[in-house]
């Protein structure tokens, strides 16, 4: 166990001491004592930022099916890793100050966190898959507590499951990528994989593992269709959304698809389904949010439409494994626009998640109809909104811009594209990512225009706004100072960051990573310009157009086909389960014999087992034929019979003809048995009829119906034929002779049946008169103890 | 509402007997002829039916104070014991051992263990029946 192995589990490790901590200490704040360690684990791995080769540490799990906990280290992880501890420990401040100390339960949330956190360390530093689906499950399960946070309210519910249904449909998508690729390379290990990929990429399992992670990819990260749970996810506290569904959970697919893009970019699906999935994402998030009355909603669609964005960026960027030189930088250009964005969007999404919760949490509503006019009371915060929101839009100074403009660029190059036909429809790349970002503009803008500027209306608002205390501010202010300094100096991430980052995502691609603040008048200039002019355009004229949204029929939303789907498969199943299971003792036997003639007869129809052999058969006597005649007689009388007593005295005379056939067939023992037998049961069955309710006494004929005509020849017919092919195709002899020989010379006895029963088989006999033994209890228990009352609940 | 069945009583008490008889008849030659504990058993409760039948479930217990259930007990004991009984001579569960032995009035006799066993399946039997006929026939 290494230092890196513990840091990935210090958070499990501390979440056992939370609730203690809580109960300990009620007049401190909770979050006070979680605080320090994700600043003491950010400043663990802030030491690895001089790595120049990855760093393995491995401990054995399950050795004998290739599962080690293997905690790797490269410039990838390192990013991720950074982005969790340090986001992490700036909304565990944020959160002290937001939850209140007296009215939430801080202990779960706490914990819920901190397995989090520690389920997302492990996410990005396990080089094992399997390690890695652990701890991705683990995220699905602690996002589903967090965002069930405040479980009393039903919307909460709602989101928590929803979020879980799509997260770990995906999740188990992943696990079946990974045994795919097991099956393929015989490890579960990335590094181990990453080598032997080149030797199976035409195994034909190969397309189905790629499919299979990237829905795994796709719905972590809310990918269209899967974005759907991020919305909804909403309802969980303010820091949770800033930290899982802006931050870190929702870059889990981002991390996934860099991770394994080693793997399977060479594949042309990859490009087209990465590209073109993450491209119409950004727009169908974008042009969502616009129409968002709640400022967590638009958030929500805006995270949607940015990570759309990165993953067109991760899409495109892998065309650079198909080219070399000049041109192969120019493609991992797009995976540093990637990289690039991915911290960009980490740091103003978060202080614009921490904004709108100061904003809720001042005001009461965070609905955008009520807001307004809050840059006069709220004159910090209106600032740190101000940043991010011109970040998230793409403005100069501040880094959004810088990565809007790689973005841009990537996308231009895709019409230079010559391969994977994507001659014919990469046009759409530019046209969209262009539309797109107009509508982030646009978004960008209401967020942060109508929520401070305008009309202020008090009567709206359940609370008197006021600016919110220091120690809610620090993180925001925190997030939005690195927003401006990483739009400043970009190149102080360059180097120490990126670099490492895209060595990891494509190895051997040390591209030089430059980012310049000013390149000069180029087409992805004159776009932002146009981005710009278009959404302040489409600003204004927004009453005039917002319309347009109504012209979209209700009905055909994502979410009403995920409810919808829900709902069907919940009637589905209650339908067909109680079609099927309607209580009725007969249909379950008629089930239960047509599956028994069907699986017979087909078995002896597909083996051609049917055999019919008279050299072996004994004669047949005169005695035999009139007691055959005796008891077919007697047995189908029973069917007819009109009254129960006539039954009764015809199974009687059946289970005689049975002892009369004993005799016959020189079975003394058994003749005696079933004589006594019979006797006892019929004078049972006596008693039985006896006691009938006077109603059910009625003579009746049994009813005729056709299903168990058919069932019971059916069942007759199988069971005869299996009695003669079984009697035809004897193997080998009996074993009878050993009895014979050895029944005096072992046994001491002369009674063959008797000494089988009581020594050589006489375990059987143990357990049969214990059967008996029980079958005497039961019908004394059932008799004597009768429980007091029990007619009364009969009447309920 | 017995009425006086002096022909059905007087019969059972010379019945009863000879049933028992052949009942413990049938028991003890089951080794060697067609019989042994199962049929024993069921002929012995038959006989104690028939004293049913002839007297009232009081008098017939008064007759055997017997607590049918214990009986199936013992002869399950009876049974697990001569089974187990195997182990501590060293041999495999339910290994059964016979011989001849001199007996002080009976002289020279040949005993078989399978006769306890047996002897456990008679008592179960027994025990077994007359539990499921006195509990139904004693149910208000």
């Amino acid at each position: 166990m290494s230092l890196l192995h513990l840091a990935i589990i210090s958070p499990f490790l501390l979440a056992i001491l939370v609730p203690i901590l809580y109960k300990s200490f009620r007049q401190i704040h909770t979050g006070w004592f979680v605080l320090p360690l994700p600043i003491l684990l950010f400043s663990y791995f802030l030491s690895f930022l001089s790595i120049q080769e990855p760093i393995t540490k491995s401990v054995p799990w399950i050795p004998f099916l290739g599962i080690d906990f293997i905690a790797k280290i490269d410039g990838l992880s390192l990013l991720f890793a950074l982005l969790i501890t340090g986001i992490g420990s700036l909304v565990v401040l944020y959160s002290v100050y937001y939850l209140s100390k007296d009215k939430e339960k801080l202990n779960t949330f706490y914990v819920y966190l901190l397995l989090f956190m520690g389920a997302m360390l492990g996410v990005v530093l396990s080089d094992n898959l399997i390690v890695l689906y652990m701890f991705w499950e683990f995220t699905s399960f602690s996002s589903f507590l967090l965002i069930g946070y405040w479980y009393h309210k039903e919307k909460s519910r709602y989101g928590a499951q929803k979020s879980m249904i799509i997260t770990v449909f995906g999740g188990l998508s992943m696990l079946g990528g990974i045994i795919l690729l097991y099956i393929m390379t015989g490890s579960f290990n990335i590094s181990e994989i990453m080598e032997i990929v080149p030797s199976i990429s035409d195994h034909t399992l190969f397309i189905p593992a790629l499919l299979c992670f990237l829905v795994g990819a796709f719905t972590k990260s809310a990918q269209f269709p899967f974005h759907i749970w991020l919305p909804d996810a909403m309802e969980a506290p303010t820091p949770v959304s800033a930290y899982l569904h802006s931050a870190t959970m929702v870059k889990a697919g981002i991390y996934l698809v860099a991770r394994m893009s080693p793997v399977f970019a060479a594949e042309g699906l990859w490009l087209w389904l990465v590209g073109g999935v993450g491209i119409i994402t950004l727009f169908w998030g974008s042009f969502n949010a616009v129409k968002q009355t709640d400022l967590k909603a638009i958030l929500a669609y805006s995270t949607i439409s940015q990570l759309g964005m990165i993953m067109s960026l991760l899409g495109i960027g892998a065309a650079a494994l198909h080219f070399e030189g000049i041109e192969k930088s120019v493609y991992a250009a797009a995976i540093t626009a990637a990289v690039f964005h991915l911290i960009n969007h980490a740091t103003f999404k978060g202080s614009l998640f921490m904004v709108v919760g100061i904003v809720d949490h001042e005001t009461g509503t965070r609905d955008i109809r009520k807001l307004g006019g809050l840059m006069n009371f709220m004159p910090i915060t209106f600032t740190l909104a101000i940043i991010g929101t011109f970040s998230m839009a793409g403005l100069p100074p501040f880094n959004g811009f810088l990565s809007k403009e790689m973005f841009f660029a990537g996308m231009l190059r895709v019409l230079e594209l010559d391969i994977f036909s994507f001659e014919t429809w990469g046009l759409l790349f530019p046209v969209i990512a262009w539309l797109a970002s107009v509508f982030t503009f646009l978004y960008s803008m209401i967020l942060v225009f109508k929520t401070f500027t305008g009309k202020f209306q008090p009567e709206k608002l359940e609370k008197k706004p006021h600016e919110a205390p220091i120690g809610m501010l620090i993180s925001p202010i925190i997030l939005a100072s690195l927003v401006i300094i990483f739009g400043l100096f970009p190149n102080i991430l360059s180097n120490s960051m990126i670099a490492p980052a895209i060595n990891a995502i494509m190895p051997g691609n040390a591209a030089d990573v430059h980012i310049s603040f000013w390149h000069g008048f180029t087409p992805e200039l004159f776009m932002t310009i146009g981005v710009i002019a278009t959404g302040i355009l489409l600003y204004i004229s927004l009453p005039k157009w917002r319309r347009v949204y109504d012209l979209f029929p209700k009905k055909l939303t994502l979410n009403r086909l995920y409810d919808g789907s829900l709902e069907f498969a919940q009637s589905i199943s209650k339908k067909l389960t109680s079609g099927y299971m309607n209580g009725s003792i007969r249909t379950y036997l008629v089930y239960i014999f047509s599956f028994f003639i069907v699986i017979l007869a087909s078995t002896i129809a597909v083996k051609d087992a049917f055999k019919m052999d008279t050299s072996n058969i004994s004669s047949i006597g005169f005695y035999e034929i009139l007691l055959a005649l005796a008891i077919v007689v007697a047995s189908i009388s029973i069917l007819f019979a009109k009254s129960r007593l006539t039954s009764i005295i015809l199974l009687g005379s059946v289970g005689y003809t049975v002892s009369l056939f004993f005799v016959l067939f020189r079975a003394p023992d058994l003749a005696l048995t079933q004589l006594v037998i019979e006797t006892i049961s019929v004078a049972l069955f006596l008693l039985c009829f006896y006691h009938l309710p006077k109603n059910s006494k009625n003579e009746e004929r049994i009813r005729f119906k056709l299903t168990n005509l058919l069932i019971s020849i059916g069942v007759g017919a199988i069971v005869t034929v299996i009695a003669l092919s079984a009697h035809s195709n004897k193997m080998f002899d009996s074993i009878a002779q050993y009895y014979v020989e050895n029944t005096y010379e072992k046994a001491a006895g002369k009674n063959m049946v008797n000494v089988i029963l009581v020594d050589f088989r006489g375990f059987d006999t143990l357990f049969e008169i214990t059967v008996l033994s029980i079958a005497a209890l039961g019908i004394f228990t059932m008799i004597k103890l009768k429980m007091k009352g029990g007619r009364k609940n009969e009447n309920k | 509402m017995k009425t006086n069945d002096i022909i059905l009583q007087t019969t059972t008490k010379v019945v009863v007997f000879i049933i028992i008889l052949f009942s413990i008849f049938i028991f003890f030659k089951g080794h060697y002829t067609p019989g042994g504990g199962f049929v024993g058993g069921l002929l012995t409760s038959g006989a104690i039916v028939l004293l049913l039948l002839a007297f009232d479930m009081k008098t017939v217990a008064e007759i055997l104070p017997i607590n049918y259930i214990y009986m199936t007990a013992t002869g399950l004991l009876f049974a697990v014991g001569t089974a187990a009984g195997a182990l501590f001579f060293n041999v495999p569960f339910l290994t059964h051992a016979f011989g001849d032995v001199y007996l002080p009035i009976l002289g020279k006799t040949s005993l078989h263990t399978a006769t306890i066993f047996d002897l456990g399946v008679f008592l179960v039997v027994v025990g077994v029946t007359m539990t499921i006929i006195q509990t139904i026939g004693g149910d208000e």
